[in-house]
């Protein structure tokens, strides 16, 4: 409250010389305490009809540190759906919040006891032991199941989404507005032109001239007879076919931009953008092996056994809408065998077809552990901006050009590479340079990657 | 009207020529069977197995040249075998290298959920995918349990073990009871 007082000061200030203004000022701030204190009450009594005696602010905060990890409100995980908890076990098993208090502090205690629905629960979710709680207090557990009666109402996150969606669209409409403008004055240029011209001829008409295009011979026939013209054209001609004759061969064979349809529509802009995933999270063997390799759905299903559904960004120009994107995850469900309802494994599984993008000739040798744990090279200096891209592409030439040019250019990390110290140094020596270049440790020999 | 064919056939011949880019489609090759490998590529498609695939799944019960295999068997009471009884193999040989090492794949692997100090307070975390990732200081965690969860997985957390290898689950495992150390 200091600001709002603080104002108030200022405005008692202002207005200190009128004896009745301030009066009128007292007043209202006494109906304005009036009016916050009876609102304060109102809130209180709201949240005790809610729920009891617990907060279920707090008690959200409680739940997500706490039971997220196995539990969610409407839908089975690890553990079981946990709405309305505290009622649906005194209805269904006639069980208290005594019972529940045991149970959240050690259940595994409780089971030991041998507690009929103690023991089913346990059995049903695959024997994965609950964590004990003993740090919750009465008040906590209050909260949390405060919070799984009644969860406070979600920020109006769609709200503001559609709010946003309808301001782009009507930065949309304006662009289309004033484009259509432009249409407009052009044609009515045009128009204009036109009947500009008309008139002309009508009063020329009048005048009695005669607007008569005197007769020549027509241009192409005249540039056929001046042979300088013919020549210079013909070479020009010549050397623009050559050129392009050349580019076309040139890239035959280049799949730079190559963009296929995949499978499954993976967003690498989602996962490694805007959630910030390492890039070796997933294609993890590019530390240790020849090939970066496609992940195995075993590590998709790390994240989606618990990320079912998209929550975030929605791109609606190219139809990426939250549901186009819950239902690839379907799609990954699908192809692993993951029954979502039961949460387990059907064992009916089916491989992904994945197209890849990345092909070198069979005759080139390439080795990306080489390239990521030795030399250190970021995946996105030959892969590109990948953390952009929504559809992924082929983003360098992968030409032996290519290859050669950044092996010229890349300096050798010297430094605490003591095993090679020798072979550094010496050749330091024989190049007399400071720093080595790949190219100088022998990164342009053709059996290196030719053989 | 001649003109108007003359037009026509200009573009006509440039669509024809441009229309050929097709980005979801591969480029010609100049003599595709030197492209194209003569042995299976890793991940092909063959008819050679009856998956329709070369990658194949291991034998049951093989294990791995340089691996060994693990004994405590994915259960709680495994769970709570590895954590009294498993020792980190690496103890008599641990160098500064190995923990630079534990700390490069922590932050790989884990870092995304468990946060880079370990408290939980990780990307996916924050960003409300994953939710009640706890701290590291309030399990009761030893190096044979985190050993153990990165094999199997535990709860809401997937195994690891075909990202990171024996020796780099230790590592791990030390680096993060030193970040456990670090929190408490």
């Amino acid at each position: 409250m200091p600001e709002r007082s603080d104002v108030n000061f200022h405005f008692c200030m202002n207005k200190v010389n009128h004896r009745h203004s301030i009066l009128t000022f007292k007043s209202i701030l006494l109906a304005f305490l009036l009016t916050l204190s009876t609102s304060i009450f109102a809130q209180d009594e709201t949240v005790e009809a809610n729920a009891g005696d617990g907060d279920p602010v707090k008690g959200k905060s409680l739940f997500n540190a706490n039971c997220a990890a196995c539990h969610k409100l409407n839908k089975k995980m690890t553990g079981p759906a946990l709405a309305n908890v505290e009622a649906r076990l005194a209805e269904e098993q006639g069980l208290d919040r005594e019972w529940l208090d045991a149970w959240i502090r050690n259940s595994a205690g409780l089971i030991a006891t041998g507690d009929a629905y103690a023991n089913q629960i346990y059995n049903e979710y695959n024997q994965a032991a609950m964590t004990a709680f003993p740090q919750l207090s009465d008040q906590d557990i209050s909260d949390i199941l405060a919070y799984t009666a009644a969860p406070p109402p979600a920020p109006p996150i769609a709200a503001t989404d559609a709010t946003a969606a309808q301001s782009e669209g009507t930065s949309g409409i304006s662009n289309n507005l004033i484009l259509g403008a432009l249409v407009l004055v052009l044609g009515l240029l045009i128009y204009a032109l036109f009947t500009v011209t008309r008139l002309l001829k009508r009063v020329a008409e009048a005048n009695g001239v005669e607007a008569e295009m005197p007769k020549s011979m027509p241009l192409w026939k005249a540039f056929v007879k001046n042979e300088f013209l013919m020549l210079v054209s013909a070479i020009f001609l010549l050397l623009a076919a050559g050129y392009f004759g050349y580019g076309y061969l040139m890239q035959v064979g280049v799949d730079q931009g190559y963009e296929p349809v995949q499978p499954i529509h993976y967003s690498h802009k989602i996962h490694a953008g805007d959630n910030k995933i390492e890039c070796k999270y997933c294609h993890s063997s590019a530390r240790v092996s020849k090939h970066s390799g496609i992940p195995s759905l075993n590590v998709c299903m790390n994240c989606h056994k618990n990320i079912a559904e998209y929550a975030g960004e929605e791109d609606l120009e190219n139809g990426y809408t939250q549901e186009f994107y819950t239902n690839e995850i379907k799609k990954l469900y699908k192809a692993v065998g993951w029954d979502e309802e039961n949460q387990r494994y059907t064992g009916e599984t089916q491989p992904v077809e994945w197209v890849r993008i990345h092909n070198l000739p069979d005759f080139v040798y390439f080795n990306h552990s080489q390239h990521v744990e030795v030399a250190g090279v970021e995946c996105q200096t030959c892969h590109g901006p990948v953390e952009e891209m929504e559809i992924m592409y082929q983003y360098s030439p992968l030409t032996m050009g290519w290859c050669i040019n950044c092996h010229r250019e890349t300096d050798v990390n010297l430094k605490d590479n003591e095993y090679y110290a020798k072979i550094h140094e010496e050749l330091s020596k024989k190049y007399g340079v400071e720093k080595l270049t790949a190219a100088q440790m022998g990164g342009l020999e053709c059996g290196k990657c030719h053989y | 009207m001649r003109k108007l064919f003359n037009i026509l056939l200009v573009i006509g011949l440039v669509a024809s020529v441009t229309g050929c880019f097709d980005k979801a489609k591969p480029n010609y090759q100049y003599f595709p069977n030197m492209y194209e490998p003569v042995g299976y590529e890793a991940y092909q498609k063959t008819d050679a197995f009856r998956s329709g695939g070369e990658a194949q799944l291991p034998a049951e019960g093989s294990v791995a040249r340089g691996f060994l295999p693990y004994e405590y068997p994915d259960t709680n009471e495994g769970y709570d075998l590895a954590r009294s009884s498993l020792i980190n193999p690496l103890d008599s040989i641990w160098t500064e290298d190995d923990m630079a090492t534990g700390k490069e794949l922590y932050g790989i692997y884990c870092a995304i959920c468990h946060g880079n100090k370990g408290d939980g307070q990780g990307t996916l975390m924050k960003r409300e995918k994953f939710l009640g990732i706890p701290n590291y200081k309030d399990r009761d965690i030893t190096e044979g349990s985190i050993y153990h969860v990165l094999m199997y997985g535990r709860n809401a957390m997937g195994s690891h073990a075909n990202q990171v290898n024996e020796k780099e689950r230790w590592q791990i495992a030390r680096y993060v009871m030193k970040l456990r150390e670090d929190l408490e």
